[in-house]
Order: C-alpha cells, then sequence, then structure tokens
C-alpha cells in the first residue's frame, strides 16, 4: 500500500517533505518500546508509535523502517522532522488512538510482522 | 578504518549519532543491509545504556574489510552484577529513560544476538566496557 493511501485511511498528515512517497508498506508493527522494536527484522514495515521524540526516529532508521506513524495527535517537534527526513524515513501524523489507527490498517491489509 | 565518538550521559537527543555514522559507513562499503543492521542494533543499545546509566563514554569503531570492533567504554556506576544485567527484564532505568522508550532490561540481551562475538567487563563505581566484534561478509 502506497504511503499516501495509510495517510488517508487514518486521516493522517504526512509531516516530511522531499522524500519518496511512492514506497510500498506491506507490514505495521505497533509499540511504544524501542528495545521491542530493534529485537525484530523488517521489510516494508510502518512503525506505530505514540513515542514522539529522537529516539523514535533513530530506532526507526536502525531497524531499516521507512515509515513512522506518530499516534494519538502527539506534538512532532520540528527537530524530528528534520530528523527523519535526513534519515529517509517518511513521517504521518494521525489524532487517532494506536488501536484505531493499528485497526485500520489491519481491515486495509497491512499484515503484522508476527 | 578507525572512528572514534563520545557519548554524554542523559543526552539522549544525541544518541544515536554514532550508530548513524557507523551506519552511513557500512552502507557506503556496500556491507549487505542485514549485517549493517545487527552492527548498528546492537552499537545503538550499547549506545543508548552509555547515555541511559553512564556519565559519559567513548566508542572506538575499527573497520577493516572482512569485520568490524566496537568497544563502548564509559565512566559511570559499573554494573555489580552482570549476569543479573544480562537477564530479559532487569533494569534500573529511570522513569525518564523509560519514557524514552528504552529502560525495559532488553538492550543487553539484544547486543549480545547482534554481535558475533560479545564481551562486557565492568568495575563498581569506575565504569563499563562493551565489546562488539562482527563480521561484515556471509
Ligand atoms: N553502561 C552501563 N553502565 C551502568 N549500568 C549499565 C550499563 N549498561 C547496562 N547497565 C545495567 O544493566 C541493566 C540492563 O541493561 P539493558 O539490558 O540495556 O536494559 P535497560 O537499559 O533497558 O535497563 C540496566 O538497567 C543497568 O542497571
Ligand atoms: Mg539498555
Amino acid at each position: 500500500m502506497k504511503i499516501q493511501e495509510i495517510a488517508n485511511i487514518i486521516n493522517g498528515q504526512v509531516l516530511t517533505s522531499g522524500l519518496d512517497a511512492g514506497r510500498e508498506i506491506s507490514q505495521a508493527f505497533s509499540s511504544d518500546l524501542m528495545s521491542d522494536v530493534l529485537t525484530r527484522d523488517y521489510e516494508d514495515t510502518v512503525l506505530i508509535t505514540g513515542l514522539a521524540n529522537l529516539q523514535a526516529i533513530r530506532t526507526a532508521e536502525m531497524s531499516d523502517i521507512g515509515l513512522i506513524i506518530i499516534a494519538r495527535g502527539k506534538e512532532v517537534g520540528e527537530e524530528m522532522i528534520r530528523l527523519a527526513e535526513s534519515s529517509d524515513i517518511v513521517l504521518i501524523k494521525s489524532a487517532y488512538s494506536l488501536f484505531r489507527i493499528s485497526g485500520l490498517l489491519y481491515e486495509a491489509g497491512i499484515k503484522p510482522i508476527f | 578504518m578507525l572512528q572514534t565518538y563520545k557519548v554524554t550521559g542523559g543526552d539522549f537527543v544525541n544518541a544515536g549519532k554514532a550508530s548513524s555514522s557507523v551506519k552511513g559507513i557500512l552502507k557506503q562499503l556496500n556491507v549487505l543491509a542485514g549485517l549493517i543492521k545487527r552492527v548498528v542494533v546492537a552499537l545503538y543499545e550499547a549506545e543508548v545504556n552509555v547515555a541511559a546509566h553512564a556519565y559519559s563514554g567513548n566508542i572506538l569503531v575499527e573497520i577493516e574489510s572482512d569485520q568490524v570492533r566496537i568497544r563502548v567504554t564509559d565512566s559511570g556506576p559499573g554494573i555489580e552484577d552482570i549476569q543479573m544485567a544480562m537477564k530479559e527484564g532487569f533494569s534500573t532505568a529511570s522513569k525518564e529513560v523509560r519514557e524514552m522508550g528504552f529502560g525495559a532490561g532488553m538492550g543487553l540481551a539484544n547486543i549480545k544476538k547482534n554481535s558475533d562475538t560479545f564481551n562486557i567487563t565492568s568495575v563498581p563505581g569506575e565504569g563499563t566496557t562493551v565489546e562488539i566484534i562482527n563480521k561484515l561478509t556471509d
């Protein structure tokens, strides 16, 4: 599924600019615990998290995750957006809860990573 | 190739910069993505441990054609019981560290899992050294 399509489904807003919005996402992992994210392998995966800080971006970078959805309408700082852009990670912000975002994307055919 | 980085205790803005730099270097050397990931995940958790648990640290990264050797040395409280610290779920992390998405006691076990060779030594009251050696070819 294309990133813009994902953003539409969760009523989200793409915060990063200048990145390839055509990338395909097929799986998702939802977590606020970065140590947990770091224990798995990912391919074409979106990280859905309520953790809006720089370490969420770093974690995605180390994990080869190309899309992060920040849930619950958490404030996303300018520094986070810049770090995401320089790490080639698309950031989407949504006001919906982690559960709602996960449910909507699951329903739309995004697969769990396990 | 030899790279050094500094890590400051409590600094969660810059934690991860060293890992990010090493990732960039290994990518440029065309190392397989899966092998890069093991190295940078291990280094990143070690870097976060310095930020979370120590006062300051140094990272030494030696990249050779077929392997990378990383040494993360810190000045800090050290670890009394390493066997206990290695157990998944054991953590002395502060509330602040947990709010950063860490502090679940999974870091050291994951560093070990992602290392071909893993060593940890610590002197309570002085500091801790973590060594990670990984092959860069399959
Ligand atoms: N560099 C370090 N200096 C002092 N203590 C450490 C260091 N690294 C790890 N520890 C100790 O080992 C515990 C487990 O570490 P880890 O598995 O990374 O989990 P976490 O960092 O989430 O607590 C820490 O809570 C801390 O007590
Ligand atoms: Mg840790």
